[in-house]
Protein backbone atom coordinates (compact mmCIF):
# COMPACT_ATOMS: atom_id res chain seq x y z
CA UNK A 1 0.00 0.00 0.00
CA UNK A 2 1.16 3.42 -0.92
CA UNK A 3 -0.01 6.33 1.72
CA UNK A 4 0.47 9.81 0.17
CA UNK A 5 0.47 12.36 2.88
CA UNK A 6 -1.01 16.14 1.62
CA UNK A 7 -0.73 18.56 4.86
CA UNK A 8 -2.41 22.46 4.83
CA UNK A 9 -2.48 23.90 7.83
CA UNK A 10 -5.05 22.09 10.30
CA UNK A 11 -6.37 19.70 7.01
CA UNK A 12 -4.82 16.79 6.34
CA UNK A 13 -5.60 14.64 3.67
CA UNK A 14 -4.37 10.50 3.09
CA UNK A 15 -4.38 9.04 -0.06
CA UNK A 16 -3.98 5.35 0.07
CA UNK A 17 -3.17 3.09 -2.90
CA UNK A 18 -3.83 -0.35 -2.57
CA UNK A 19 -4.74 -2.98 -0.19
CA UNK A 20 -6.02 -2.10 3.57
CA UNK A 21 -5.18 -5.57 5.57
CA UNK A 22 -3.43 -7.11 8.15
CA UNK A 23 -0.24 -6.55 6.51
CA UNK A 24 -0.48 -2.79 6.21
CA UNK A 25 -2.93 -1.25 8.64
CA UNK A 26 0.07 -1.17 11.05
CA UNK A 27 1.48 1.48 8.62
CA UNK A 28 -1.24 3.42 8.27
CA UNK A 29 -1.94 3.23 12.21
CA UNK A 30 1.38 4.91 12.08
CA UNK A 31 1.32 7.35 9.64
CA UNK A 32 -2.05 8.42 11.41
CA UNK A 33 -0.19 8.41 14.79
CA UNK A 34 2.42 10.76 14.03
CA UNK A 35 0.09 13.08 12.51
CA UNK A 36 -3.24 13.70 13.26
CA UNK A 37 -1.89 15.93 16.43
CA UNK A 38 -4.27 19.05 15.91
CA UNK A 39 -5.55 18.16 12.86
CA UNK A 40 -9.05 19.54 12.61
CA UNK A 41 -9.81 17.83 9.09
CA UNK A 42 -8.90 14.62 8.57
CA UNK A 43 -9.65 13.42 4.98
CA UNK A 44 -9.10 10.07 3.55
CA UNK A 45 -9.06 9.14 -0.09
CA UNK A 46 -10.03 5.93 -1.41
CA UNK A 47 -9.78 6.71 -4.93
CA UNK A 48 -6.95 3.96 -5.82
CA UNK A 49 -8.22 1.49 -2.66
CA UNK A 50 -8.43 -2.10 -3.69
CA UNK A 51 -9.91 -3.13 -0.53
CA UNK A 52 -10.33 -3.22 2.88
CA UNK A 53 -10.27 -5.92 5.57
CA UNK A 54 -11.14 -5.76 9.69
CA UNK A 55 -7.42 -5.09 10.16
CA UNK A 56 -8.18 -1.60 8.44
CA UNK A 57 -11.69 -1.34 9.67
CA UNK A 58 -10.30 -1.13 12.75
CA UNK A 59 -8.29 1.98 12.44
CA UNK A 60 -10.99 3.59 10.66
CA UNK A 61 -13.06 2.97 13.56
CA UNK A 62 -10.29 4.40 16.21
CA UNK A 63 -9.65 7.06 14.01
CA UNK A 64 -13.35 8.18 13.73
CA UNK A 65 -13.08 8.54 17.52
CA UNK A 66 -10.11 10.73 18.08
CA UNK A 67 -11.76 13.04 15.02
CA UNK A 68 -15.00 12.89 16.93
CA UNK A 69 -13.64 14.87 19.79
CA UNK A 70 -10.98 16.68 17.16
CA UNK A 71 -12.59 18.16 14.37
CA UNK A 72 -14.29 15.86 11.19
CA UNK A 73 -13.18 13.15 9.31
CA UNK A 74 -14.26 12.58 5.69
CA UNK A 75 -13.61 9.97 3.25
CA UNK A 76 -13.92 10.24 0.01
CA UNK A 77 -13.87 8.17 -3.41
CA UNK A 78 -14.69 4.89 -2.09
CA UNK A 79 -15.34 2.38 -4.65
CA UNK A 80 -18.31 -0.18 -5.01
CA UNK A 81 -16.60 -3.25 -3.22
CA UNK A 82 -14.94 -1.33 -0.10
CA UNK A 83 -18.87 0.50 -0.19
CA UNK A 84 -19.92 -2.94 0.17
CA UNK A 85 -17.63 -4.16 2.97
CA UNK A 86 -19.30 -0.83 4.74
CA UNK A 87 -22.68 -1.98 3.92
CA UNK A 88 -22.36 -5.01 5.00
CA UNK A 89 -20.16 -4.02 8.48
CA UNK A 90 -22.41 -1.11 9.16
CA UNK A 91 -19.70 1.35 8.70
CA UNK A 92 -21.44 2.99 6.47
CA UNK A 93 -23.45 4.30 9.36
CA UNK A 94 -20.56 5.52 11.07
CA UNK A 95 -18.25 7.03 9.13
CA UNK A 96 -19.07 10.45 6.75
CA UNK A 97 -18.26 9.11 3.09
CA UNK A 98 -18.35 11.97 0.07
CA UNK B 1 -6.51 -29.82 -5.06
CA UNK B 2 -3.37 -28.54 -4.19
CA UNK B 3 -1.88 -27.95 -0.76
CA UNK B 4 0.61 -25.01 0.50
CA UNK B 5 2.15 -25.79 4.14
CA UNK B 6 3.92 -22.87 5.39
CA UNK B 7 4.65 -21.30 8.58
CA UNK B 8 1.82 -19.05 10.30
CA UNK B 9 2.81 -15.84 9.75
CA UNK B 10 1.43 -12.35 8.51
CA UNK B 11 4.15 -12.30 6.38
CA UNK B 12 2.73 -15.28 4.69
CA UNK B 13 -0.81 -14.27 4.27
CA UNK B 14 0.58 -12.69 0.60
CA UNK B 15 1.97 -15.97 -0.26
CA UNK B 16 -0.72 -18.08 0.58
CA UNK B 17 -3.23 -15.26 -1.32
CA UNK B 18 -0.62 -16.18 -4.33
CA UNK B 19 -1.21 -19.98 -4.15
CA UNK B 20 -5.27 -19.71 -3.89
CA UNK B 21 -5.05 -17.03 -6.79
CA UNK B 22 -3.07 -19.00 -9.13
CA UNK B 23 -6.05 -21.68 -8.98
CA UNK B 24 -8.56 -19.17 -9.20
CA UNK B 25 -6.97 -17.67 -12.03
CA UNK B 26 -6.91 -20.94 -14.07
CA UNK B 27 -10.92 -21.01 -13.68
CA UNK B 28 -11.80 -17.58 -14.46
CA UNK B 29 -12.85 -16.37 -11.12
CA UNK B 30 -14.78 -13.09 -11.48
CA UNK B 31 -12.73 -9.90 -9.99
CA UNK B 32 -15.08 -9.78 -7.31
CA UNK B 33 -15.08 -12.75 -5.59
CA UNK B 34 -11.53 -12.65 -5.69
CA UNK B 35 -11.54 -9.77 -3.86
CA UNK B 36 -13.93 -11.28 -1.05
CA UNK B 37 -11.51 -14.48 -0.96
CA UNK B 38 -8.54 -12.25 -0.52
CA UNK B 39 -10.38 -10.60 2.20
CA UNK B 40 -11.35 -13.86 3.74
CA UNK B 41 -7.87 -15.13 3.44
CA UNK B 42 -6.63 -11.68 5.17
CA UNK B 43 -8.70 -12.61 7.97
CA UNK B 44 -8.62 -16.19 8.54
CA UNK B 45 -5.02 -16.92 7.44
CA UNK B 46 -4.17 -13.79 10.04
CA UNK B 47 -5.96 -15.12 12.68
CA UNK B 48 -4.01 -18.29 12.62
CA UNK B 49 -0.82 -16.10 12.70
CA UNK B 50 -1.75 -13.97 15.40
CA UNK B 51 -3.17 -16.47 17.68
CA UNK B 52 -2.69 -19.90 16.92
CA UNK B 53 0.44 -20.74 18.23
CA UNK B 54 1.58 -17.09 20.49
CA UNK B 55 3.79 -16.79 21.22
CA UNK B 56 5.36 -19.00 19.04
CA UNK B 57 5.39 -19.63 15.18
CA UNK B 58 3.67 -22.83 13.84
CA UNK B 59 2.41 -24.23 10.75
CA UNK B 60 -0.27 -24.44 8.62
CA UNK B 61 -1.51 -25.86 5.54
CA UNK B 62 -4.07 -24.59 2.96
CA UNK B 63 -5.75 -26.76 0.67
CA UNK B 64 -7.64 -25.05 -2.41
CA UNK B 65 -9.88 -27.10 -4.58
CA UNK B 66 -12.06 -25.50 -7.47
CA UNK B 67 -14.86 -27.95 -7.67
CA UNK B 68 -17.77 -27.86 -11.05
CA UNK B 69 -21.42 -27.94 -10.17
CA UNK B 70 -21.34 -25.33 -8.69
CA UNK B 71 -18.59 -24.01 -9.88
CA UNK B 72 -16.89 -22.96 -6.32
CA UNK B 73 -13.74 -22.82 -4.76
CA UNK B 74 -13.23 -24.35 -1.97
CA UNK B 75 -10.51 -23.52 0.85
CA UNK B 76 -9.44 -25.30 4.15
CA UNK B 77 -7.22 -23.73 6.83
CA UNK B 78 -6.00 -26.25 9.22
CA UNK B 79 -3.35 -25.49 12.15
CA UNK B 80 -2.41 -27.56 15.36
CA UNK B 81 -2.84 -24.49 17.65
CA UNK B 82 -4.70 -23.78 20.46
CA UNK B 83 -8.47 -24.99 19.81
CA UNK B 84 -10.66 -22.13 18.59
CA UNK B 85 -13.75 -21.59 16.93
CA UNK B 86 -14.58 -18.43 15.37
CA UNK B 87 -17.94 -19.78 14.90
CA UNK B 88 -18.65 -20.08 18.23
CA UNK B 89 -18.32 -16.38 18.86
CA UNK B 90 -21.92 -14.08 18.65
CA UNK B 91 -21.70 -11.78 15.73
CA UNK B 92 -21.42 -8.20 15.93
CA UNK B 93 -23.84 -5.20 16.65
CA UNK B 94 -23.74 -3.31 13.25
CA UNK B 95 -25.97 -1.16 14.64
CA UNK B 96 -24.15 0.94 17.18
CA UNK B 97 -22.46 3.86 17.36
CA UNK B 98 -18.62 5.00 16.92
CA UNK B 99 -18.64 5.57 20.40
CA UNK B 100 -19.96 2.48 21.46
CA UNK B 101 -18.50 0.20 18.72
CA UNK B 102 -15.55 -1.82 19.36
CA UNK B 103 -14.36 -4.14 16.10
CA UNK B 104 -14.25 -7.98 17.97
CA UNK B 105 -15.52 -10.18 15.75
CA UNK B 106 -15.57 -7.83 12.53
CA UNK B 107 -13.28 -10.17 10.63
CA UNK B 108 -15.25 -12.96 11.01
CA UNK B 109 -18.70 -11.69 10.54
CA UNK B 110 -17.58 -10.09 6.90
CA UNK B 111 -16.15 -13.84 6.35
CA UNK B 112 -19.80 -15.07 6.84
CA UNK B 113 -21.45 -12.50 5.30
CA UNK B 114 -19.34 -12.86 2.23
CA UNK B 115 -18.74 -16.79 1.66
CA UNK B 116 -21.43 -19.04 0.73
CA UNK B 117 -20.50 -21.72 3.27
CA UNK B 118 -18.08 -22.08 6.58
CA UNK B 119 -17.50 -24.70 8.60
CA UNK B 120 -15.34 -25.77 11.49
CA UNK B 121 -14.71 -28.47 13.52
CA UNK B 122 -11.59 -29.47 15.70
CA UNK B 123 -10.83 -32.95 14.90
CA UNK B 124 -6.99 -34.71 16.08
CA UNK B 125 -5.74 -31.61 17.13
CA UNK B 126 -6.64 -29.80 14.55
CA UNK B 127 -8.65 -26.92 14.20
CA UNK B 128 -9.86 -27.00 10.30
CA UNK B 129 -11.73 -23.82 8.84
CA UNK B 130 -13.25 -24.44 5.53
CA UNK B 131 -15.11 -22.00 3.48
CA UNK B 132 -16.92 -22.08 0.21
CA UNK B 133 -17.72 -19.73 -2.58
CA UNK B 134 -19.23 -19.74 -5.71
CA UNK B 135 -17.71 -17.69 -8.94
Amino acid sequence: MIITKKKDGTSLTLVLEGRLDTMTAPRLESDLRSSIDGIEKLVLDFASLEYISSAGLRILLSTQKIMNKQGSMVIRNVNEDVMDIFDITGFADILTIE
Amino acid sequence: MKELTIDATVENIATVTDFIDEQLEQRGCPMKTKMQVHIAIDELFGNIAYYAYNPEIGIATVRVEVTDNPLAVVITFIDNGIPYDPLAKADPDITLSAEERNVGGLGIYMVKKTMDDISYEYKDGQNILRIKKKF
